[in-house]
């Protein structure tokens, strides 16, 4: 089965077949996927997947490079939003983007050998490399005057992830900043491969653990799509009530984030409060806080029995309620609201440009939300608002996420209220060979899995695009000319997933 | 500020024994705890660096959920510290990657002695999922010497407590 809407273009009219399609209206590049087909025709193919909200659907330009002569026209010089899965395309399959501006590494650090490509289906990984780097990472230099250099990271001082910041500073607004990422890459696709479904999805679910139940939606809906199984009703809206679930841990413990950052504790504790409720909610109705080992290829695990949905229904209520109340708090509080708007704005061109997604992306004014462009699970049902601003700023961001965590607590309502009776759960059969891709919002955005399978039901490719992977360069623009001390805040106000990165 | 001492005088006393576990374990837990941190650590707190050696964050979320109000870490002595210098106990999470393993090897010769090392969640324990990844160099003890070890995907906060515990009968006294 081919899935999404394929284009098979030869390799020197790729560029164009994708221009063509970045021009519509609305266009984004979700994703570049490369798979290694040289055992069959000699050849790597390269597809770019383009999401087009308006007309609702994904479409894809794919392309054979020869597998002694991998070379392509990048398109990045045209899609600004193409670099870091061209320069992956680069590191993990050997690739060569001709006349992409930007040769460095992205997530392979100078550890490994020259020529380590490990996506290639020959890869053998080499003898643990020495600790000591061979080569500089060439981070970009700001030079003049006055003009020094931050380095921070990657242990950071916080309980939080690891990843490596240089700032170029000129006193204190910031000039410069560059990221350097990939510490915790875990060669989750490469690991995947081989596997069979159940296999792969708990991988699917620990690729960003507070995003588990996102990532294990699009894995299994991508294999649902490639065995055309369709999925019961009941455990499309179940899906639903899961996803929101997480929705709201992660903005409550965003907005938190926000208040942390800017020296309001006594806000904080209080979202982190109404964080830990819906949490031990989430352990008490499926046996994990995180919503692990709910989802199955073909449904979902567990049903909500009718006293479960009705106490998850007044949970719900009296959450909102205190909800409402925090809010106000945070929107009362000057010292608060003073320091999140107008910092860390980044425009709607740039967002755009960039390919950002979810609740940064709408933020900055970017009318998308895939829940309601590209509907899965019971979504076409519910119907859903996607939450708009204008600012771009962290003020903008965290106010989408606080309107998302009141549309996210009502779509669960009435989810539970109009739920069909019947199973959970349909048997996939065996599925056959073949490859689709499968998509959910995820709370930071869009989580996008393509997933090729063969004849025995492995997984041959699994490609992850996180939303942190299409957001993390929203930071560099967001930080130009704030002040180095704002960092943590506006770092804090996109809060992206580094293991979702590096995966 | 009036919706703070509002809110304030409204929200009264939070902190609940967690409902996962026996009722009150946590409280006992953490009263035990607090009686060993002050007798060994004579009126200071237990200063815990939290190091991410390549995890998920699943495990780093449940590790913040106990500074909380909710569980309220703080309140046994226990307390996270921005520096390995600081440190106590190290607390490490994740299948140590390939890319991780230099920092936390650093990280540890950082830390002054005697740095219990706590494996905390089965990526930290045996890699978990991920064992055999050509990325992952292996669990935490293979890297640096590890005094107690966690399941758990992730561990949740009471587990975290009660390693804690466990890691003051390792201070010397
Ligand atoms: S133990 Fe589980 S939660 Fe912790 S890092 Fe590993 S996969 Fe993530």
């Amino acid at each position: 089965m081919v899935d999404p809407e394929l284009q098979t273009v030869p390799r020197d009219r790729l560029a164009a077949a994708c221009r063509t399609l970045a021009g519509r209206t609305g266009s984004r590049l979700a994703s570049v996927v490369v798979t290694d087909e040289r055992s069959f025709s000699d050849a790597f193919t390269i597809h770019y997947v383009f999401s087009l909200p308006k007309d609702h659907r994904y479409a894809c330009v794919a392309a054979d490079l020869p597998g002694k002569d991998p070379c392509f026209a990048s398109l990045t010089p045209f899609v600004p939003g193409a670099s870091l899965f061209e320069r992956e395309a680069r590191e993990f399959f050997g690739l060569v983007p001709l006349g992409h501006p930007d040769p460095r590494p992205l997530l392979l650090h100078e550890l490994w050998p020259q020529g380590t490509h490990p996506l290639r289906r020959d890869f053998k990984a080499p003898a643990l490399p020495a600790a000591s780097p061979s080569a500089a990472y060439a981070f970009q230099r700001v030079g003049g005057e006055g003009v020094f250099e931050i380095p921070v990271g990657p242990v950071h001082a916080g309980i939080i992830e690891p990843g490596h910041f240089r700032f170029s500073v000129a006193g204190e607004p910031i000039i410069n900043l560059e990221l350097r990422l990939g510490w915790v890459h875990k060669g989750i696709e490469k690991h995947a491969e081989g596997r069979n479904l159940p296999e792969a999805l708990r991988l699917a679910e620990r690729v960003s653990g507070d995003a588990s139940f996102s990532h294990g939606l699009a894995f299994c809906q991508a294999a649902e799509r490639i065995a055309g199984a369709q999925v019961p009703p009941r455990a499309r809206w179940l899906r639903a009530v899961f996803g929101e679930l997480e929705r709201l841990y992660n903005h409550l413990g965003d907005i938190a984030g926000i208040a942390t950052d800017v020296g309001f504790p006594f806000g904080a504790a209080q979202m982190l409060l109404l964080r830990e409720r819906v949490l031990q909610r989430n352990g008490a109705l499926c046996g994990h806080r995180l919503l692990r080992g709910v989802l199955r290829p073909g449904g979902v695990v567990m049903d909500l029995s009718g006293p479960a949905a009705a106490e998850l229904k007044a949970f719900l209520a009296r959450l909102l309620a205190d909800f409402t109340e925090v809010e106000r708090l945070y929107l009362e509080t000057d010292s608060l609201m003073d320091r999140v708007e107008g910092t860390g704005a980044v425009s709607k061109r740039v967002a755009e440009d960039l390919g950002a997604v979810g609740p940064a992306a709408r933020a900055s004014g970017v009318d998308e939300d895939l829940r309601r462009d590209q509907p899965y699970a019971a979504y076409a049902e519910l119907g859903v608002q996607a939450q708009v601003r204008e600012e771009g700023d962290v003020a903008a961001r965290m106010l989408v996420k606080a309107a998302e965590f009141r549309e996210s607590v009502s779509l669960i309502s009435r989810a539970l209220d109009l739920m069909p009776e019947g199973p959970c759960s349909a048997e996939l059969g065996a599925p056959p060979s073949g490859s689709a891709l499968g998509w959910a919002e995820s709370p930071r955005g869009e989580v996008l899995h393509w997933l090729a399978l063969d004849a025995q039901g492995r997984v041959s490719r699994l490609k992850v695009k996180s939303p942190s992977f299409s957001n993390w360069p929203l930071l560099n623009w967001a930080v130009q000319g704030n002040i180095v001390p704002d960092f943590p805040l506006i770092n804090k106000s996109f809060n992206l997933s580094y293991s979702g990165n590096d995966r | 500020m009036f919706s703070i001492l509002r809110r304030n005088l409204k929200t009264g006393r939070v902190t609940v024994p967690v409902t996962a576990g026996p009722a009150g374990e946590h409280e006992l837990v953490g009263a035990e705890l607090k009686s060993k941190v002050a007798r060994l650590l004579g009126g200071r707190s237990l200063h815990v660096r939290e190091v991410d050696a390549g995890s998920c964050n699943g495990c780093e979320l449940e590790i913040t959920g106990l500074s909380t109000p909710t569980y309220d870490i703080e309140r046994f002595g226990v307390h996270f510290v921005a520096s390995p210098r600081h440190a106590d106990v190290l607390l490490v999470t994740g299948p140590v990657t390939r890319q991780m393993a230099l920092a936390l090897a650093k990280t540890y010769e950082a830390a002054p002695e005697p740095r219990i090392v706590i494996a905390s969640g089965d990526c930290a324990v045996d890699c978990g999922v991920f064992a055999g990844s050509y990325a992952v160099a292996g669990p935490v003890e293979s890297f640096i010497p590890v005094d107690i070890k966690i399941k758990g995907c992730p561990p949740s906060p009471m587990t975290i407590l009660r390693a804690l515990l466990a890691a003051c009968d390792r201070l010397p006294r």
